[in-house]
């Protein structure tokens, strides 16, 4: 029998742990005055969590050598998918009763929806080829394609931050949540700059020279 | 009439005004002006069974009222700020009444209530974020407390402010936002017999989390310019600060009327949903007080002074 790993089992409970949530508030009547509200910004916050987790996976191997996110790293993504996709339908759907008029007028007279479904229909394609069969058959192409998810998270963090109240170039408002996820993003993006990559690298070469040299001793 | 302490069970119940639903619409028929009616605050001190609504639409259920509230003071959370407002204390309160009147002073809010006879008034409460609730109201009209306050003649604008206590209102630790919270009106629109000060809902006084002890509730306007919590009210020449204003003026202007018409950047303005329904419904202009409340507009153009 397969065992699994304690990561992958926190990924996959976690993962599915919003979802449940919002099952579990539907029955138990917790789904807010306004639900389809509700719905939508759950799904669409833990889409957005599970991209910066995502994202993480690359700094958490360069700087701590730890390699076993990189396994977790396609769940992640394609659990993010899964949100979006959930987020998209209560959008189109529950809030616009599949009214395609009024969806396509609403996303085209809004900018944060506009870039909201951007967003998507960026991560499609990701999602599509996250099989290792894709991978294969797109080789190098593929590594390019899947570095889209550096554009689709910064548009995907102001998407929600547009769709706050208030005015988040200007940090006031109701800011404090996107800028969290913005900063998240921005330390990341930055843990992957060459330099620390590399300095984290010569810290990890020294403290094992060190480990090794201790144990040498006796 | 003093109606600040019925009783929740004392409140008609739902299939009672539904029924009265219908005959209303009946009754509208007949009668043109049965909106204006149906909008129009009931005469106090009849002996006669006061009907809890008067409006055609569903009264929102109490427990919908109190828990999804935007109030950013306690968090910006609508369903976190009722627990957190349980350590709210709306007593003792005062109220001062200053600024460009003859008469300023400062009141206990136990002498509002005593001083102006509160009504009932059922209200469309329109949010800026497309949803709205239909709310029973205890209150009185502003005017009758402008009028005691007697505005100065270079008299303008009222302005409003709420309370500051961060130890109580872990919100305004947030340091992206202006606090207080700030809001105004223009004195005609403050005059108006539609803009009350609310001291109760649902026939008991004003829970914390929707603005204990006294707010204001102007329903032809999106729900932020109802200022919760209110300590202050200065009469001014200037139009006065209003904090989403300041926060962002391209969004939220000072007028914030309910018009579908004019798109807010990022909600369609033209549909709601209905707190408790499933269908979006259309926003009516001046969100359906277009009668009471036009004349104070005329020949403005709303969609520059939106």
């Amino acid at each position: 029998m397969k065992r699994y790993t304690p990561l992958q089992i926190l990924v996959h409970v976690a993962a599915w742990f919003p979802l449940a949530r919002l099952v579990f508030e539907a029955f138990t009547g917790g789904l807010t005055a306004n639900p389809i509200q509700h719905i939508e910004q759950r799904t669409g916050r833990a889409a957005l969590t599970l991209l910066i987790l995502a994202l993480a996976v690359t700094p958490l191997n360069s700087l701590f050598g730890w390699s076993e996110p990189i396994k977790r790293r396609r769940a992640l993504g394609l659990y993010a998918f899964m949100y979006a996709v959930i987020h998209v339908t209560a959008f189109a759907d529950l809030d616009y009763g599949l009214a395609w008029g009024l969806v396509v007028q609403t996303i085209f007279e809004k900018p944060y929806i506009l870039l909201g479904a951007a967003s998507f229909l960026l991560l499609i394609p990701l999602a599509i080829t996250s099989f290792d069969v894709w991978q294969a058959r797109l080789k190098k192409r593929w590594k390019r394609l899947h570095m889209l998810i550096y554009l689709i998270a910064p548009m995907v963090i102001l998407h929600y931050a547009w769709g706050k109240k208030g005015d988040f170039f200007r940090l006031s408002g109701d800011v404090t949540l996107p800028l969290a996820y913005a900063a998240a993003y921005l330390a990341l993006m930055a843990l992957r700059l060459p330099a620390l990559r590399r300095a984290a690298a010569s810290l990890r070469g020294r403290a094992r020279h060190r480990l090794l040299k201790r144990r040498a001793i006796p | 009439m003093f109606r600040s302490n019925i009783p929740t069970s004392e409140i008609t119940p739902k299939e009672v005004y539904l029924s009265r639903r219908d005959f209303m619409k009946a009754a509208a028929v007949t009668a043109a002006g049965a909106l204006l009616a149906a909008c129009a605050p009931r005469a106090s001190g009849s002996d006669a069974p006061a009907p809890a609504v008067e409006l055609t639409d569903t009264l929102t259920p109490l427990e919908d009222v109190t828990s999804y509230n935007n109030y950013y003071e306690f968090s910006g959370d609508k369903q976190a700020v009722g627990p957190l407002a349980r350590n709210f204390h709306p007593r003792p309160w005062d109220v001062e009444v200053g600024g460009l009147v003859n008469n300023p002073k400062t009141y206990a809010v136990e002498d509002l209530l005593a001083k102006f006879p509160q009504e009932e008034r059922v209200y469309r409460l329109r949010c800026v974020e497309a949803w709205s609730m239909v709310i029973p109201w205890t209150g009185f009209p502003l005017a009758k407390l402008l009028a005691e306050a007697q505005p100065a003649s270079a008299a303008r604008y009222v302005r409003f402010v709420s309370v500051l206590r961060p130890e109580e209102m872990p919100g305004q630790k947030s340091p992206f936002y202006q606090w207080p919270y700030q809001e105004g009106l223009r004195l005609d629109e403050a005059m108006n017999d539609l803009t009350l000060l609310a001291t109760g809902l649902y026939g008991e006084s004003l829970p914390n989390q929707n603005g204990a002890p006294i707010r204001l509730v102007v329903p032809w306007k999106y729900g932020f310019k109802s200022i919760k919590g209110i300590v202050k009210i200065e009469l001014t020449d200037s139009q006065p600060e209003t904090l989403w204003n300041t926060a962002s003026p391209s969004e939220y202007g000072f007028y914030s009327n309910v018009n579908p018409n004019v798109p807010h950047p990022r909600w369609s303005q033209a549909s709601e949903r209905r707190i408790g329904e499933f269908a979006r419904r259309p926003t009516l202009m001046f969100n359906g007080y277009e009668k009471e409340v036009a004349y104070l507009y005329e020949g403005m153009d709303l969609k520059l002074n939106y």
